[in-house]
């Protein structure tokens, strides 16, 4: 029980009736790190969170603060601190006093609240609004007012639910790194519950997806992206193209395959899993791995590179971002990521284009 | 008014602006009809009347006499300001007890229940004030319920006489308003979002300073409101306090009924019924001071 790890959750499960919300999650969280826990809503993840800040009691397992067990410990008595959904700030008090809320809670003097509240405002870069309402602020100021509450507690762990939902979509990237900067400079642990894979995988250290109130892969950001372990952490984080099929040939942890649609594909096993000779895979492929060409090129298509040739059926232009929808021989829509020059060679809907993309990247996984 | 109309009717046809401004009036109508006829108008003649004085059969001076007699008989304003003390007991009372119910009823009760609790509430609107004091009585007097079955059980050896003593009054008095200090706190706490309380909590305070610096401050409005409306009803109230309290519960309201009707002395009636209407709202300005709020945060939001 070494104290390295800000917070230990061992086989932490809760019941509701006989809804099971967590089963049995276990996980450890090192020092200073920024943790994230990804995940469909109602997967549990809010649960998970309650629990640890003590709104709701563990039905089994057992939750480490700092290596000791807060199980029997009030939520008021816990140093583990928490930025609400909407924030909560409260709207009867001043910035000053929301933030001087909980030193006043702790009996700490005057003095002292004075001196940390302004250090606290000073170093989420907010010195001069300390007088000012609730209701004066913009909705990234409230954001940073309500991690300072909890930080001027110097907690040791900050719990995060979905803070960012309620912001709009250029104000929440601009959280999204701001976040990840305010957490190195109070070089405390963070936990972020998020639904949205973006913000999880710009902020954190490590990333748990949970799924039915299961955790399905804990990893780095990149692990989970390139190696995923399950279907479910395939096909949730990052865009995909999908097919079921079934196996043809197994040689180590290639298989070839035959999909739904009629395509033959060459693909690896993940998740150390195996495949069996007509056994059922689901299989993914992101649009970034598939190569476009135009038809009329006289290209080869390299040994064991998977090809199909298929015909443009709509452009969704994104900037860099931009991407084609392909209706491929099974009549499928498979989609592809282009880079669009605005020039004449850009390609265009009703193109015929040959697609190639490399079984390395054909991530399978037994259905 | 006329500045505000036009910004309304800006970019309208001419056609449309009359039919606007015609269902503005129509709407309207009603409302100022109501203020002028039963408010306005009753009021300047119950000031006029309260301003004269008799000197022959038939013949009125302007006078103050009837306000100079308020203030030189002690009995008078002893019994404005018995009436004013025992109406803010009262109210805080009802405040005491409201709130936990308030509370339970907006936080805590389920959805399905929380309709059913407040329909609860509002049962006892169904029978009228004077039902309601006769159920006390029935309940209260020498022979009623509670004596016959304190005697009963061989508690007490004698009837006991529980009407016609401040604390029957106050109770009945609890019972009749409470109802209106319940419904505006319901309201104002239904809105406070309950990760409010768990972040009190969260930051490191206990129950009673969740209580004391989030949940009162955050229902103020509808504490302020709720006493406000609860006090006014106390103060002016004439049913409850005669038919507990007996002839002598000395409240405001018995002395200018008896004023008008059984002395036939309007004069001092009208001054009297003015000098009510002063000294509540004097209160309610006073509370509205003290807590930092104003009618239109409060009243006019519940």
């Amino acid at each position: 029980m070494s104290a390295e790890f800000d917070l230990e959750c061992l086989s932490v499960s809760k019941n509701f009736g006989s809804v099971r919300a967590v089963q049995d999650v276990s996980f450890k969280i090192p020092k200073g790190s920024f943790f994230s826990i990804l995940g469909p809503s109602g997967c549990g993840k809010t649960t998970l969170m309650r629990m640890i800040a003590g709104f709701e009691d563990p039905s089994s397992g057992d939750i480490h603060i700092k290596g000791k067990s807060v199980l029997n410990t009030a939520p008021n008595k816990r140093n583990v601190k928490m930025v609400f959904q909407h924030l909560a700030l409260f709207p009867m008090m001043n910035v000053f006093e929301n933030i001087a809320y909980g030193l006043r809670c702790r009996g700490e003097s005057t003095s002292e609240i004075n001196r940390k509240v302004h250090d606290v405002l000073e170093r989420i870069a907010l010195p001069d609004v300390g007088k000012r309402e609730i209701h004066q602020l913009s909705g990234g100021q409230k954001q940073r007012i309500a991690i300072a509450r909890c930080m001027v507690l110097d907690p040791d762990v900050l719990l995060l639910d979905e803070p960012l939902g309620a912001l709009d979509l250029k104000l929440r990237e601009a959280m999204k790194i701001e976040l990840k900067l305010l957490q190195h400079q109070f070089d405390t642990t963070f936990i972020y519950i998020t639904h949205d894979q973006s913000e999880a995988l710009v902020m954190s250290d490590n990333v748990a997806i949970m799924n039915d109130g299961r955790f399905e892969q804990v990893g780095t950001p990149q692990e989970l992206y390139h190696d995923p372990r399950t279907a479910f952490v395939a096909g949730f984080v990052g865009d995909n193209n999908h097919w079921t099929g079934k196996v043809e040939g197994v040689s180590g942890d290639r298989v070839t395959l035959l999909t739904q649609t009629g395509l033959n594909m060459s693909g690896h096993m993940r998740g150390s899993m195996q495949a069996t000779q007509g056994g059922n895979l689901t299989l993914y492929v992101r649009p970034e791995f598939i190569k476009t060409r135009k038809a009329d090129a006289q290209t080869e298509v390299s040994d064991g590179d998977n090809s199909l040739t298929g015909k443009i059926d709509s452009l969704l232009f994104n900037g860099a971002n931009s991407r084609i929808l392909v209706r491929g021989p099974g009549q499928e829509l498979i989609e592809a990521d282009i880079v669009l020059t605005g020039g004449t060679d850009d390609l265009k809907p009703g193109d015929a284009v040959h697609l190639t993309w490399p079984a390395e990247q054909t991530m399978c996984f037994a259905a | 008014m006329a500045c505000g109309t036009d910004h309304v009717f800006r970019g309208l046809n001419p056609m449309q602006k009359d039919i606007t401004r015609l269902s503005f009036i129509l709407l309207f109508a009603p409302f100022a009809l109501w203020i002028v006829l039963l408010i306005v108008l009753p009021h300047i003649g119950m000031v006029i009347i309260s301003l004269r004085e008799k000197v022959a059969p038939r013949v009125y001076e302007f006078s103050f006499a009837q306000y100079i007699d308020f203030v030189q008989e002690p009995i008078y304003w002893n019994t404005l300001l018995r009436t004013g003390s025992m109406s803010l007991l009262v109210t805080v009372l009802a405040l005491i007890i409201g709130f936990p119910i308030a509370y339970y009823i907006a936080k805590i009760a389920g959805k399905r229940s929380k309709g059913a609790l407040f329909l609860l509430c509002l049962i006892p609107l169904w029978v009228s004030d004077l039902i309601r004091a006769f159920g006390w009585i029935l309940l209260l007097r020498e022979t009623g319920v509670v004596s016959t079955a304190l005697q009963k059980t061989g508690l007490v050896s004698q009837p006991i006489e529980f009407l016609y003593n401040d604390a029957t009054v106050i109770m009945g008095l609890v019972y009749t308003v409470i109802l209106f200090m319940i419904v505006p706190l319901v309201s104002t706490l239904d809105g406070m979002d309950d990760a409010m309380v768990e972040a009190g909590y969260n930051l490191g305070g206990n129950g009673p300073t969740v209580l004391r610096r989030i949940i009162i401050p955050y229902a103020m409005p509808g504490i302020v409101s709720g006493c406000i409306v609860v006090f006014m009803l106390t103060a002016g109230s004439y049913l409850t306090p005669i038919l507990l309290g007996g002839k002598n519960s000395s409240w405001f309201t018995e002395q200018i009924y008896e004023q008008f009707i059984s002395r036939y002395n309007w004069e001092s009636g009208a001054a009297f019924g003015f000098l009510l209407l002063f000294f509540t709202s004097l209160v309610v300005w006073l509370g509205l001071k003290l807590s930092g709020q104003t009618l239109s945060s409060t009243v006019a939001k519940s």
